[in-house]
């Protein structure tokens, strides 16, 4: 921008021409300003890593295992990557995965009801939570941190509590045997082969999840709406953002995905230990964080997300197929967050300064 | 440009503010003509703050008259001044820095194509009308799409002020736009100050900048403690004369008396 008169700037009717500071951007640069591309780097010096040091890691059977792997965490790292844009987090997503299939498992049983009742009671008890941790945040204005942290350990305890109240025991009865079962396993759980290999439906899920929130994201109201809460959210309500709606709706996305991970866990398995999802609450959450989410809110993708998953799924099977003590996979974890921040912490620092 | 003799966009008789036993203000008068500038100065705790929530619709004033365009009211929040086309730019709240441009301009008023699930951003017209706005203000941008927050403070305040010009305001509020700036930097903002002016909006510019305020303003109000302390049309006063009057005129002599070695 430059000290030009207005009267020497009259509006050239609306064509805006090429400006001949601005240098051609090339593709290159073009790339360097995307908010994913410290986690693809990273990505791809795991891909290289474990394809050195493990021989089954690029047979196509292994493919199948990663992106697994990689899909039951990038389904919910999505919707968590979303709301870390919006500004907050959510720590209670991970319990609310077995939540979700619990009330599923257990309404389903108990009733004697066909298992998509199940299904859909289990939707609507899911998106209650999300609606209960975004009404919680934006009438009483305390952290999002501390608000899920109540809602994470009040269902760790409900999952607990309810299930051994209901089933006896600290897991649910098989519902394997009952009405809805096959179709809703269909569904949630099912396994295609493309091209020699596996692929389980969740990648599909997974897939189908990124693309909708990247759409969300870059090409609605609701998605300008979403950076413009977690990047400054006095200056959007200035000018009329609804805030606290937005938040709303990011608290129930995280649910939306908690239902299908949920239901995921639950047709797969068939009976599900109310113990589980305890600490994969964080997993999403670095997925995100590596995958280019500012930790302060308003910037990231859903892609990245993804890509931060991916390298989850890699390193976690990576380790396996490399035949070390999977007990290292945390090592590499935490090792990998650290890397991926601080190389998009540079990568941002040179895009902009690129500009 | 000034028509003095029409109804003021928006005017305010004897208006006062009381916070329980505390009087923010007390019976301060201002008018806002369409294609005038009417400068609110005033020092630390005089009042400024308080009216230009008034007019913003954060709050409402306890006595006296408010009228926009010869009507008396009483704003209930500040959509309702944006809907009546009293735009409020505030110095820091004004944009997210980290959002480019053009998603800035049109942020909460985003205009959109298509239908149903389809229904998307118009991401052309919406780059195309930023840069053509901008434009017409006489801001140059090199690239609408650089995240707000790698261009200057001033330039940010502008981007704010041609956004409210956009979206058909017709009383624009300025708060302090030159306090945090550098002399260039101010004179750039004031400049599209008056470009506002010249496309025929009313200004109320706020600011303890009496220089600044000289350079554009057709009518000056002083705040001292809440209550007014004078109110000169631009003929009326030279600029020492207002810079006296600002700093406390006697109290400045004294001042200057205390300091004499």
């Amino acid at each position: 921008m430059t000290a030009t008169a207005p009267a020497e700037a009259p509006a050239p009717g609306g064509k805006a021409p090429a400006d001949e500071r601005l240098l051609k951007t090339s593709l290159l640069r073009k790339l360097l300003g995307r908010p994913e591309l410290g986690s693809v780097v990273g990505a791809a010096a795991v891909f290289l890593f474990f394809a050195i040091v493990a021989d089954s890691f690029l047979r196509a059977s292994s493919f199948g295992t990663v992106l697994y792997a990689a899909s039951v965490i990038g389904i919910m790292a999505v919707p968590v990557a979303m709301l870390m844009i919006g500004g907050e987090f959510d720590l209670s997503a991970g319990v609310l995965v077995t939540s979700s299939a619990l009330v599923s498992s257990m309404f389903s049983y108990q009733m004697t009801a066909n298992i998509w009742v199940g299904v859909l009671v289990s939707l609507l008890v899911t998106l209650a939570v999300g609606v209960f941790n975004g009404v919680m945040l934006t009438r009483t204005k305390l952290p999002s941190f501390i608000i899920t942290l109540g809602t994470f350990l009040m269902l760790t305890g409900l999952n607990l509590g309810l299930t051994k109240m209901i089933s006896g025991t600290v897991s649910t009865k098989t519902i394997a045997d009952m009405e809805g079962f096959s179709s809703a396993k269909a569904l949630f759980a099912s396994q295609v082969t493309l091209g020699g290999v596996n692929l389980k439906v969740t990648v599909l899920w997974w897939l189908g999840l990124v693309a909708l929130a990247t759409w969300i994201l870059l090409r609605t109201r609701a998605g300008n709406w979403i950076f413009a809460v977690g990047g400054g959210a006095e200056a959007a309500r200035a000018v009329g953002v609804p805030v606290n709606k937005t938040r709303v709706g990011l608290y129930m996305g995280v649910s939306l995905g908690a239902w299908i991970s949920g239901q995921h866990l639950l047709f797969s398995f068939d009976v599900v230990q109310s113990g589980e999802g305890v600490g994969n609450e964080l997993i999403y959450i670095i997925a995100a964080v590596i995958g280019g989410c500012l930790i302060t809110g308003g910037y990231g993708s859903a892609i990245g997300s993804a890509v931060g998953a991916f390298i989850f799924g890699m390193t976690s099977k990576g380790i396996v197929y490399a035949e070390w003590d999977p007990d290292w996979f945390k090592f590499f974890l935490g090792a990998m967050l650290l890397l991926a921040t601080l190389l998009n912490a540079w990568v941002r620092k040179r895009a902009e300064a690129t500009r | 440009m000034t028509d003095q003799s029409t109804t003021p966009l928006v005017e305010l008789r004897d208006v006062s503010k009381f916070y329980g036993n505390i009087k923010a203000l007390e019976g301060v008068s201002l008018e806002v003509h369409a294609g005038g500038i009417s400068c609110v100065l005033g020092d630390n705790g005089a009042g400024k703050s308080t009216l230009i929530k008034i007019i913003a619709g954060l709050h409402q004033h306890d006595a006296g008259t408010f009228s926009i365009e010869g009507e008396e009211t009483r704003l209930a929040n500040p959509r309702d001044a944006l809907d009546r086309g009293i735009a409020t730019v505030y110095q820091d709240l004004a944009v997210v820095p980290l959002m480019p441009v053009w998603r800035n301009f049109f942020l909460g008023s985003e205009p959109t194509r298509g239908a149903g699930p389809f229904k998307r951003l118009d991401v052309d017209l919406m780059r195309r009308t930023t840069r053509s706005e901008l434009l017409r203000m006489g801001i140059d941008l090199r690239d609408v799409d650089q995240p707000i927050g790698t261009l200057s403070g001033g330039e940010r305040q502008c981007v704010a002020i041609a956004r409210a010009v956009h979206f058909g305001a017709k009383v624009l509020v300025l708060d302090e736009p030159t306090a945090a700036l550098g002399v260039k930097q101010s004179g750039v903002v004031l400049k599209y100050v008056a470009a506002a002016r010249d496309a025929g909006l009313g200004v109320v510019l706020i600011t303890h900048n009496p220089h600044h305020a000289y350079l554009v303003g057709d009518r000056f109000v002083l705040l001292k403690r809440g209550a007014m302390s004078g109110s000169h049309a631009r003929d009326e006063i030279s600029l020492d004369d207002l810079t006296r009057e600002m700093a406390g005129g006697s109290e400045l002599d004294q001042l200057s008396h205390e300091l004499e070695r």
